[in-house]
């Protein structure tokens, strides 16, 4: 498999992917700037890391949804390359109409950093399918705007297309129906406010997060 | 001309910045604030010398980069 993260100015979770995916799968990943208007040719992935793209200001992706990459990210999405926005990537990737609806202030208005457990809903998903019987995974979030939010026909229609693939346990954000991941109507773009990047070897609390990875990787 | 956009989060959308300013309002003694919302206000100056141009721009910006349309609204004002 050969995969590329997308590098904003802030983002802080490239490396951890780099790392995540290259050790789950034996992948090969390259890092791009984005300020690049082309990725490397032939990639199975394309990971859109956490962090604070743009400083979170205006909202939380809304500037790294316009960088120059982005053009060449929504042209491989469509030529059904797997695209995989986690955190501050998932914001990035609802900013930039890949996902539908938008990541609020979380309700209790504090950041939240803590392994969660998630229920996986569709197991058949290209990003879940690794997980075999698996019906749990831990990872960590860590964001201040995870809640996800859509209006209710969206929702109805996400739930109804087996798009919801993640749900929290126990909410932790007041995400609307314990939204944690979903993927697009093809189905090869996914937005995970979890971080499988911090949970894909035993050392650190979890390797769920490489089964994830995996499951790309079967479909590469 | 001079432009100022407003920008609030839809009716509807929790507004968690509102809430715990209302709460804490509640907390000094306004017992009687309710609907506390939280918005920005975005000015800039524009080189357009007309106004249905300046608005123009300035809508075509609210689209496309100062309002998430899926959970806010936008208001602007132009001025000389």
């Amino acid at each position: 498999m050969k995969a590329a993260v997308v590098v904003f100015p802030g983002s802080n979770c490239d490396r951890d992917c780099k790392v995540a995916v290259e050790r789950s799968t034996g992948a090969t990943c390259e890092l791009v700037w984005h300020a690049e208007t082309d990725l490397p040719a032939g990639l199975d992935l394309i990971i859109l890391p956490g962090g604070f793209a743009h400083g979170d200001y205006l909202r939380c992706g809304a500037m790294a949804a316009l960088s120059p990459i982005m053009a060449a990210v929504k042209g491989a999405a469509d030529r059904g390359v797997a695209v995989l926005g986690i955190c501050n990537g998932f914001q990035v990737l609802c900013e930039a109409g890949l996902l539908p609806g938008a990541l609020l202030r979380n309700a209790g208005l504090k950041y939240v950093c803590k392994p969660v457990a998630l229920t996986i809903v569709n197991p058949q998903s290209r990003f879940t399918r690794a997980y075999a019987n698996q019906d749990e995974a831990i990872m960590t979030i860590g964001n201040g705007e995870g809640n996800y939010f859509a209006p209710d026909p969206v929702l109805d229609r996400l739930e109804g297309e087996g798009q919801v693939v993640f749900r929290y346990k126990s909410n932790p954000n007041g995400s609307a129906r314990d939204i944690a991941g979903i993927v697009n109507g093809q189905g090869n773009v996914m937005g995970l406010m979890p971080h499988p990047d911090r949970a894909f070897e035993p050392e650190l609390g979890s390797a769920d997060g490489a089964l994830l990875f995996r499951s790309i990787a079967l479909a590469a | 001309m001079k432009a100022r956009v407003e920008i609030f989060l839809k009716p509807g959308v929790l507004d968690v910045q509102g809430k715990a300013i209302e709460a804490a309002l509640h907390g000094l003694g306004f017992a009687g604030v309710r609907g506390v919302r939280v918005g920005k206000v975005i000015t800039f100056d524009l080189e357009a010398t007309d106004r249905a141009g300046a608005e123009l721009e300035a809508r075509r910006m609210s689209e496309t980069l100062l309002a998430n349309q899926v959970i806010e609204t936008f208001h602007i004002e132009i001025a000389p």
